[in-house]
């Protein structure tokens, strides 16, 4: 894959903001459960985080939370300087509407585990719809640029496959170009090679190094890929019980973590590799 | 009795002329059930729970409410409404409204079979709910149940001689008409059974034909 290409394609506009997501004490509860409790974090404009931790530490929420796939029960979440949850009416925050949240969310794109690509759309279309819709761009337009995203991620030879007809590690790719294909400035992963069988996890982790490497997407990935963490990562937030139990940058916190809880996470995480 | 061939092929001729309006009460009927259906799922579903609860009262009520006397109601009490409507648009707005409220669980079903992830690709695509319905979750969940739909389109050819008592010449009242003036029930009714299995058995192995194109 084309590094240079792929910055050519990808245009991100520069950051509006000194800090690209900001988390303000966020709350979130299911029922009595509270998953985040006044979570407070915040992520630079290029800067591309690790979330790890154990299951039901709250990555996953977060990462739904940004891409407001859940809203928060209480706290803002601003992204490049606009609040994603708040719109101020008169001099007081009120919730954002749905008009406000669309506006703000086209900065964010989101990969998922299980693809999520449309089943009833070819591949072509699967990555040209939203940009056709959201963006503006007409249908020729869209069906350029995501041809030569599909191209960038290996797959220019199935524009016209359905989903079904490719594996699982095609499928992922072509999810990363239809994310691509809408320029968003804030990427969130979660776990996206968790679904593959193992000898396909490769080409996909590839493809997002080199996303990484040839954009300035900020990007949150919640992953137990810790090679690829430690690549890519510029800092790693250890969640437990809905907060940050330590942060670091990666070679720091791979060797030496400070906290015990994090030791016998990371030893768990190990053993199972 | 013996059957009277020469008697058959006499009355043939206005039999299906009935079956022409049994017909297109049938696919008249279908639109409206189809069309009504889809608006009435997607307003069970709407954020404001007035609609919601207006929605579902409204079918219950007509599923829990013959529709012979719905039919009846249509045609003779909404005249002194002031609203006149033909035999033919009573019935097939009747057959219609109430088949729609069947189709409308259908589509629930179809629409709730989309799995989460497709809604949540879709917001994380920032693709407007209007788009959302029409490219993604409608193309998913329509294709699962047109069977279903297939299969409530022939139980409402099948009670379309209900309109009979609302003064259109559908099958049977042309049959029953023969026969009032001959005194020979044996060939009308005969023929009106043959013709309705004749429509009938086509459409259900279509429908089989769907099922098993579209699977479960
Ligand atoms: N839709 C939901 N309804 C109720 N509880 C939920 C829901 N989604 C998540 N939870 C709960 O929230 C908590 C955090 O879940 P979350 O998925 O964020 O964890 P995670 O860190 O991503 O875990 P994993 O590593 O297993 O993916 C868990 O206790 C989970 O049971
Ligand atoms: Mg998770």
């Amino acid at each position: 894959m084309d590094t240079d290409k792929l910055a050519d394609v990808v245009h991100v506009e520069p950051p509006a903001a000194r800090e690209m997501v900001r988390f303000d004490k966020v709350v979130k509860r299911y029922g009595d459960n509270v998953v985040l409790r006044e979570l407070d974090f915040h992520v630079k404009p290029g800067e591309r985080i690790t979330l790890i931790g154990p299951s039901g530490s709250g990555k996953t929420t977060i990462l739904r939370l940004l891409m407001t796939i859940e809203k928060a029960d209480e706290g803002k979440i601003h992204v490049d300087g606009d609040c994603l949850t708040h719109t101020r009416r008169g001099d007081h925050d009120v919730p954002a509407d749905e008009k406000h949240i669309r506006q703000v969310r086209k900065k964010i794109g989101m990969i998922f585990q299980q693809f999520n690509l449309f089943p009833n759309m070819k591949v072509l279309r699967n990555v040209s719809e939203a940009p056709v819709h959201c963006l503006g761009l007409s249908r020729g337009e869209a069906e350029a640029r995501a041809i030569e995203l599909l191209e960038l991620v290996g797959l220019g030879t199935k524009v016209d496959a359905y989903p079904s007809q490719l594996s699982g590690g095609q499928q992922q790719r072509v999810a990363i170009a239809r994310a691509l294909a809408m320029q968003p400035k804030v990427l969130c992963l979660d776990e996206v090679t968790s679904a593959l069988d193992p000898e396909l996890v490769a080409e996909v982790l590839n493809v997002l190094r080199n996303v990484a490497a040839s954009t300035d997407i900020t990007m949150l990935c919640v992953t137990h890929e810790m090679k690829f963490a430690r690549d890519v990562s510029d800092r790693v937030l250890m969640f437990d019980k809905g907060q940050i139990v330590e942060e670091a940058p990666p070679d720091k916190l791979f060797t030496q973590p400070e906290h015990q809880r994090t030791r016998t996470f990371l030893r768990a995480v190990l053993e199972e590799h | 009795m013996i059957w009277d061939w020469a008697y058959t092929w006499d009355i043939l001729p206005e039999l299906l002329r009935g079956l022409v309006v049994t017909v297109q009460a049938t696919l008249v009927g279908s639109v409206v059930a189809l069309v009504l259906g889809l608006v009435l799922a997607l307003l069970r579903r709407s954020r404001l729970a007035v609609i919601r609860i207006v929605t579902g009262g409204f079918v219950e009520f007509v599923r829990s409410t013959p529709l012979l006397v719905q039919l009846y109601f249509l045609f003779f009490v909404l005249p002194s409404l002031g609203i006149t409507l033909s035999g033919f648009q009573a019935g097939v707005i009747g057959l219609g409204v109430h088949y729609a409220t069947y189709t409308s669980e259908v589509y629930r079903a179809g629409i709730e079979g989309v799995p989460r992830g497709q809604w949540e690709a879709a917001t994380a695509l920032n693709l407007p709910s209007s788009r959302v319905w029409r490219s993604v979750i409608l193309p998913q969940a329509i294709p699962r149940v047109l069977p279903a739909l297939g299969n409530y389109v022939i139980a409402m050819f099948k009670e379309t001689p209900l309109l009979s008592a609302i003064t259109v010449l559908e099958m049977l009242a042309a049959a029953k008409g023969i026969g009032n003036q001959t005194f020979r029930y044996l060939e009308p009714l005969t023929l009106v059974g043959l013709l309705f299995l004749l429509v009938s058995l086509p459409a259900s192995f279509t429908v089989r034909r769907l099922e098993r194109r579209f699977g479960h």
